[in-house]
């Protein structure tokens, strides 16, 4: 998920002189062709995943979906283009892909030293621990000299090193490259606690021969934003992406779901008019139509209804809204005023 | 009266009952020796330990019947034991074919059942002009195939039937599944061994240009590992070409494993080349052939008609290979099953998927192994000690 690569990030100080020639006209490019193209995760269940049809579904791919309705009005015009952890940034930076919708965490490395600019955070993740309920462990505080399974080659396993350094506890690894072999592991009791982002966690719970028998410990020891992110100097194209996923935060804070939009649009609220295109030229603003924000809460729908269809209690994955409610519900999710 | 003397043999008295039968077949090959009889029973032993709950797995308590993932759970959530085969049901059109646009797929199976229909006269014994029509087959059938695969008419984005039309251009980026397995293995096949063969004459050719080209050549592909190669074709290519050109990501995948396995090939069939005694080759000038009717004709055909079994090797080395694609994004047969893995109304049945994984390619190697034992019979001439 986040496996560091040097490769990439040398690859793409090479490319990042090229990409200047492009900057500014990738919003045009994407009119012109037609279709937008949008760098997703390879398969992350809840995230971005195809069914046996095909089709792809999940939480990042919605964010995809919203900025197709908004340039075109139309969610079928993405091509989703699976990308490797260690492909991604070069994907993005050679131009293969628009953006990148791909549960990529914000660092300043990638912000700064790849060249990306992150439009904002669609997920407030953080690294988390599950143990078998016969430990009798209730905090993380409480797994000295515990054996931990975990991926290798990701900032998950440093983030682990500093928990324990920081709270001056032993610990031992048992590390492997594929997150299906740690779950495996962890199952056949190979080791005494699971780490893998909060995101995963859930999801990997369900796959183990006797969930109930594990519990997921409250604590989050790091912090892993993931958003969006574009090449930097193209900032409208950058607007865009980041004002697609602004909206669908605003349609949630003001009530306006794919279900009622159609009746908000007569709403005498002035900030549902303005969203809705019923008051100023907000749309033309960034290049596009007026009906941007209409058809991206028509089509998708807003950021609540995108994250109970795919990430939420309600699904496998069981996620609950925790940091990612609304800063009014008591999280993080904030949106800028569209006026 | 009756002659007290016996004239003519009795029958031959029956041999011990412990040399004939099971019993004495066992004996003899089972428990010959008492080294023998520790290792069959050890044997006997490993059978019983791993045999009877794999099959309790796979057959007696796996679950055939039901439609959700429900279906394999028991109510508090937990997997119940045996493999939930009804994932592989569901999941069945992603594995054969990917991604590919689900109201295209009968392309896919028409270009599956045209293999079929092409290929067939060829099992004809006395087809007349069959050598003309094989040529013909192998060099129009992957045309038609790409264009089964591709579609013919490429719509513009904003013309609604570009998501209709049965004829609309697929990118290769959603071919998938066994299909995109099956498709890369073929075409790395068929492309590999003349470029093979052409390196390997090249590389025993005495221009120097050309037998410096051809070491430096395989020695090349042969130096670095496939992943390497593929990783290279689509992570740092983009990057040295100039924006906006997108070389087609099959296409890169192609020519990596073609040109990769191409460098195998030449030194398989350079093993043939100098299995041929020098004779042949005088031989052959003596009648006057020329260096093309000379290969072609005298040795190329005994060459190769030693090394089947290295070639066949190299094939089913190749055919295992194409899962590599999985690391530049793309989702042949295991890609795809991890897909499966990954679709949230499916988690938990990584194994049933592997395992399904695992008999797929199992049958496509033992058949390409059979194919080439039935090969080295037809064409034996006397070679072969048995």
């Amino acid at each position: 998920m986040k496996k560091i690569s040097l490769i990439a990030a040398g690859a793409a100080l090479i490319a990042l002189t090229a990409s200047g020639a492009q900057a500014q006209q990738t919003l045009d490019a994407v009119k012109k062709r037609g279709q937008v193209i949008c760098g997703v995760s390879q398969s992350l269940p809840g995230f971005a995943n195809p069914d046996a049809q095909g089709n792809w579904a999940g939480f990042d791919v919605d964010m995809c979906k919203a900025v197709a309705a908004a340039i075109f009005g139309d969610v079928k015009r993405v091509k989703f283009v699976p990308t490797t952890a260690k492909e991604r940034f070069t994907a993005l930076q050679s131009g293969e892909v628009d953006f990148l919708a791909r549960n990529t965490t914000w660092t300043m490395s990638r912000d700064v030293q790849l060249g990306f600019d992150f439009v904002g955070v669609n997920f407030y993740d953080g690294q988390g621990f599950m143990v078998p309920k016969k430990l009798g462990v209730k905090t993380a505080k409480e797994l000295k000299g515990a054996t931990v399974c975990t991926q290798t080659g990701t900032t998950t396993e440093q983030n682990l090193a500093d928990f324990f350094r920081a709270n001056k506890m032993e610990y031992k690894v048992v590390a492997f490259e594929k997150n299906d072999e740690v779950l495996a592991a962890y199952d056949s009791g190979r080791c005494d606690v699971f780490t893998t982002d909060r995101s995963g966690l859930a999801a990997d719970r369900t796959k183990l021969k006797s969930p109930n028998d594990h519990l997921i410990l409250p604590d989050v020891i790091s912090k892993e934003p993931l958003g969006p992110l574009v090449r930097h100097g193209d900032n409208n194209w950058g607007d865009v992406i980041r004002w697609s996923f602004f909206v669908m935060v605003n349609a949630e804070e003001l009530g306006v779901t794919s279900a009622n939009v159609d009746q908000m649009k007569s709403s005498a609220n002035p900030e549902i008019k303005r969203m809705l295109g019923g008051e100023g030229d907000f749309g033309k603003m960034l290049g596009l139509d007026n009906a941007w924000a209409y058809n991206i809460i028509k089509m998708v729908g807003n950021y609540a209804e995108s994250y109970e269809k795919n990430v939420g209690p309600k699904t496998p994955l069981g996620l609950e809204r925790g940091v990612n409610a609304l800063w009014s519900a008591g999280g993080l999710q904030y949106a800028p005023p569209i006026r | 009266m009756t002659t007290a003397v016996e004239t003519g043999n009795k029958a031959d008295l029956p041999p011990p009952a412990s040399t004939v039968g099971v019993v004495g077949w066992m004996r003899e090959n089972l428990f010959s020796s008492w080294r023998s009889t520790v290792l069959t029973l050890l044997a006997v032993y490993l059978l019983y330990v791993a045999i009877p709950p794999l099959l309790q797995w796979t057959v007696f308590d796996a679950i055939w019947t039901g439609n959700e993932a429900k279906d394999c759970k028991l109510p508090d959530g937990s997997a119940k034991d045996g493999a939930c085969w009804i994932f592989i049901k569901a999941w069945i059109g992603g594995f054969m074919y990917g991604l590919y646009p689900y109201d295209l797929r009968w392309r896919v199976d028409v270009a599956a059942v045209l293999v079929l229909l092409m290929f067939a006269p060829l099992a004809v014994k006395r087809l007349p002009f069959k050598n003309i029509y094989g040529v013909a087959v192998i060099l129009l059938y992957p045309v038609v195939a790409y264009f089964m695969f591709r579609g013919f008419i490429d719509f513009p984005l904003s013309d609604p039937q570009s998501t209709t039309h049965p004829w609309r251009v697929v990118e290769t980026s959603k071919w998938g599944g066994l299909a995109l397995t099956l498709l890369i293995a073929s075409v790395g096949i068929i492309a590999s061994l003349p470029l093979g063969i052409l390196l390997a004459l090249g590389r025993r050719s005495h221009m120097p240009i050309v037998s410096t080209f051809s070491v430096l050549f395989i020695e090349l592909w042969r130096g670095v590992p496939l992943i390497t190669v593929l990783f290279m074709s689509s992570v740092m290519l983009p990057l040295f070409l100039p924006e906006g050109v997108n070389f087609d990501k099959l296409l890169r995948a192609l020519i990596g494993v073609t040109l990769f396995s191409s460098a195998y090939m030449a030194e398989v069939v350079r093993g043939g080349l100098q299995a041929i005694p020098k004779g042949q080759y005088e031989a052959a000038m003596a009648l006057g052939l020329n260096f093309v009717r000379m290969m072609a004709l005298i040795v190329m055909p005994q060459a190769l008609r030693y090394v089947i079994p290295s070639i066949v090797n190299t094939f089913i080395g190749l055919f295992k290979d194409t899962t590599l694609v999985a690391i530049i994004g793309m989702f042949d047969l295991l890609g795809a099953i991890q897909l499966g893995n990954a679709d949230p109304k499916w988690l938990g049945f990584g194994m049933e998927g592997y395992v399904f994984a695992a008999a797929l390619y199992f049958v496509f190697c033992f058949s390409m192994s059979r194919y080439s034992q039935h090969l080295e019979r037809k064409l034996h001439t006397g070679h072969k000690k048995r």
